[in-house]
């Protein structure tokens, strides 16, 4: 079974050079971590920033320059600034080519709602629904089950929707997995020591799984 | 040339009623009109609709206005840090719209372009779809979404001239040229204020024919919601 740093160790192997990424709050800001040197990759922050750099040494916070998460950080050579309307265009128009997000429910037809539970103080959907409606490729970062044990790949999502079919990969504490454009959760990794008895047990959306589904490999 | 320069934040306000709409720029406390929103809560004119990315934190930004109860209604899209907001709409005293931070940033933009309304995809099949048109492009469904009206738009700039035209600095920039260019009335209080012809022309964000009115601010407080860091490494 993966920490959240195992999550996102593993999802940072997805990120290829080149690539323009959206990372958001949570495991998905740790992959920022784990992204390897020898590849080129830029980070935008939607509040309007592309090449965000890591945070500034104690003494040069500068309150001009803020993530999403409304952390101070810096600017890297190449980095560029942009108004709010701009950076949402450029995800709308697909400019983003990989956006990493976490998950309370994901559905086995790509539906996911993480930003709403009925009953508890509703704070804001931010980004993610422009985010989850227009980026190409998504991969959510979230726990397989939640805290009571139950599963949250799950046949319909039962929380409000953030986004409808738009999720088409998730690694989970215990697996690689993705959505079939037909329906249904594929297996295509385990965790180290992980059976796929096992995620079927926590999976109660549809499951599809090969005879020998490999272990993940992580450094 | 028409004299847009005020003494300063009370003068800019003054005509601002109750029942009013307000545009607030900012992203957190980043870029917030901090004399403004100060000088708003001075004249105590209530019953306001803000449309603002955030409500502030309890003792800063528009959270100030909350305190004081000036806020009917909040059009955000985020509004997590903030106490007495939370108390204020369990308790059904204050309204809240909370809209996709994209959407929120297209609307302002298309009413400073003369456009009446967009389509995004962002919030089809969910609720924030209810009651609204769709219309399907190449196969993808999109939601109809109106360009904002506001009464006033309420930014802060870094440098600005007496022309009205705005610099921003850094990420402080986040919803405050779209939200200026959408006002009916536009306010924007500058860190630094100089003369028309001071300022190049290829720099400006902002072009002055959307600011009706500007000032130079005072004591900027720019608090740090998250303040975060790494230690200096010797070597």
């Amino acid at each position: 079974m993966l920490d959240k740093d195992g999550i996102a160790k593993r999802i940072a192997k997805e990120i290829k050079d080149g690539y323009y990424v959206n990372l958001g709050i949570g495991i998905p800001t740790l992959v920022a971590n784990y992204i390897p040197s020898e590849i080129n990759v830029v980070l935008q922050s939607e509040n309007g920033l592309l090449g965000m750099g890591p945070f500034p040494f104690e003494g040069e916070e500068d309150p001009d320059l803020i993530n999403a998460g409304k952390q101070t950080i810096t600017t890297l050579p190449g980095s560029s600034i942009f108004d709010s309307a701009m950076s949402f265009g450029m995800i709308r128009a697909q400019k983003i080519d990989l956006t990493i997000l976490g998950a309370m429910e994901v559905s086995e037809n790509g539906d996911i709602a993480n930003w709403k539970i009925p009953g508890k103080m509703v704070k804001g959907m931010g980004g993610a629904m422009d985010l989850v409606a227009s980026a190409k490729n998504i991969i959510v970062a979230m726990q397989h089950v939640n805290k009571a044990g139950e599963s949250k790949l799950l046949p319909n999502c039962t929380l409000p929707l953030t986004g409808i079919k738009c999720i088409k990969k998730i690694v989970t504490e215990l697996a690689v997995l993705d959505v079939l454009p037909e329906g249904g959760f594929k297996l295509l990794e385990r965790a180290p020591g992980v059976s796929v008895d096992f995620i079927r047990n926590a999976t109660l959306g549809k499951l599809y799984a090969d005879d020998n589904v490999p272990e993940m490999v992580i450094e | 040339m028409i004299n847009k320069v005020v003494a300063g934040a009370d003068e800019a306000i003054k005509d601002i009623c109750d029942g009013q709409t307000l545009m607030l720029g900012g992203f957190g406390l980043c870029g917030i009109p901090e004399n403004c929103i100060a000088a708003l809560v001075k004249s105590g004119v209530k019953n306001l609709t803000c449309i603002a990315n955030n409500a502030g934190v309890d003792d800063f930004g528009i959270g100030l206005l909350l305190q004081t109860r000036q806020v009917k209604k909040m059009i955000s899209s985020y509004v997590g840090e903030n106490v007495e907001f939370e108390r204020q709409l369990l308790s059904g005293e204050l309204d809240v719209e909370l809209i996709p931070q994209g959407t929120l940033a297209t609307r302002c933009l298309a009413a400073g372009y003369g456009m009446p309304a967009i389509f995004t995809p962002a919030g089809v099949g969910t609720e924030v779809a209810e009651g609204k048109e769709v219309r399907s492009f190449k196969g993808k469904d999109y939601l109809m979404e109106y360009a904002f009206e506001a009464d006033f738009a309420v930014v802060k700039a870094w440098k600005g001239d007496t022309a009205g035209n705005l610099i921003f600095r850094s990420t402080s920039r986040n919803f405050n040229p779209v939200m200026a260019m959408a006002g009916k009335t536009t306010i924007a209080e500058v860190e630094e204020l100089v003369e028309a012809g001071q300022l190049d022309p290829d720099q400006i964000h902002t072009p002055g024919v959307y600011v009706h009115r500007i000032f130079q601010g005072r004591n900027y407080e720019k608090r740090i919601e998250q303040r975060t860091v790494r230690k200096k490494v010797n070597d």
